[in-house]
């Protein structure tokens, strides 16, 4: 989903720019808020960031015959909402760009958009609509986690799709060429996303109860026996 | 095994499965280069969409060659890798931390209620 630096003509880099800004600044004033008030968070969330910094480097080959790689941002979406996501996801991405001419500056809006705003919502959404239609914990991971990446290739496709529409066909034609490319080719990586994304939230499960509470990703019961105030319900698969 | 573990291994080797199996089956035979970079791909349909178009800026560093890229791409999933199994390692030790603790004072108010009925014996 990276678009490579300069591929995107001057006012789609500006106004995918524009669009993601306010997002990012909005999670940085979430993400140190978080931080301030509750410092013992700060540990997850560095494993946050640091599960989409494993993700996005884990180049995988998938049933098309060509590579790409999940984003990791489901999970720390789920954890602390989009917007902390947002900024996680744009470290990742700016490390990506400086250091590995993976993606670009010019194109960090459009990608940041992509895999650290539309990502994190969507899966979040879908998330939050499996957990109150009663869904179990893990089922509503897995399919928050593969709808935060797959979702982020789409956006993709769409931006390319905008900016290169087909000489014949137009933008449509054009969706459908770059849909294919990153779209089709996500679907089972996507899957391992979801897959991934259970097995960190599985361990989190059985290793930061307290967190995972205090979070609202498990639900406390009501005092289910006295005096243990860290009851909580576990969850199934 | 613990349950627990047996599913977890499941779930890597589904994983793994997904990664392998495009490659077992050969899914990338068709392809002149296969299993190049999706995003690799996207840059070569723009240009044929539109052929005229030339990137407007490069990047400000490019990894010199392959290896050093590589080298880059390894050194990002470690650093993921490492914080990851910091935290998990940490909180597993304070767990077990905990427990100690919690079982050294069960001990020790076991000892001196068994202290107890035996002074009260005497």
């Amino acid at each position: 989903m990276h678009i490579a630096e300069g591929f995107l003509p001057p006012a789609h880099a500006v106004a995918w720019g524009v669009a993601s800004a306010p997002f990012v600044v909005h999670g940085v004033r979430s993400l140190t808020r978080e931080v301030r008030e509750h410092p013992e968070s700060t540990l997850l969330l560095g494993a946050s960031g640091a599960f989409t910094f494993v993700l996005s480097a884990l180049k995988l080959p998938s049933v098309t015959g060509s590579c790409s790689h999940p984003t990791g941002t489901g999970l720390g979406a789920i954890l602390f909402r989009p917007p902390i996501m947002a900024v996680l996801g744009t470290i990742t991405l700016l490390f990506q760009a400086l250091l590995l001419a993976h993606g670009g500056l010019t194109t960090l809006g459009a990608n940041v958009f992509s895999m650290a705003i539309v990502g994190p919502w969507a899966g979040y959404a879908v998330y939050k609509l499996l957990r109150r239609s009663n869904a179990p914990l893990m089922v509503a991971v897995f399919f928050g986690a593969f709808v935060a990446d797959l979702s982020t290739y789409c956006v993709t496709s769409v931006q390319l799709a905008l900016a290169f529409p087909d000489p014949g066909s137009g933008f449509l034609g054009a969706l459908g060429k770059f849909g294919s490319i990153f779209a089709v080719t996500q679907i089972p990586l996507a899957v391992s996303e979801g897959l991934l994304t259970v097995l960190v939230m599985r361990l989190l499960v059985q290793s930061s109860k307290g967190e995972l509470t205090r979070l609202g990703v498990l639900v406390a019961r009501k005092q289910a026996r006295t005096g243990t105030g860290t009851e909580t319900e576990v969850a199934a698969r | 095994m613990k349950k627990n573990t047996k599913i977890n291994l499941v779930l890597l080797f589904l994983v793994a499965a997904l990664a392998v199996l495009p490659l077992a089956l050969g899914l990338g035979d068709h392809k002149k280069e296969p299993f190049t970079g999706s995003d690799a791909e996207a840059e070569t349909a723009i240009t044929e969409l539109k052929p005229d178009y030339k990137p407007w800026f490069s990047p400000l560093y490019e990894p010199p060659s392959g290896e050093i890229e590589s080298a880059l791409f390894a050194l990002q999933a470690a650093l993921g890798a490492g914080v990851l199994a910091y935290y998990f390692g940490l909180r597993r030790g304070r767990r077990q931390g905990e427990q100690r603790a919690l079982e050294r004072a069960a001990d020790s108010t076991l000892t001196g209620a068994a202290g107890k009925s035996a002074a009260e014996r005497d």
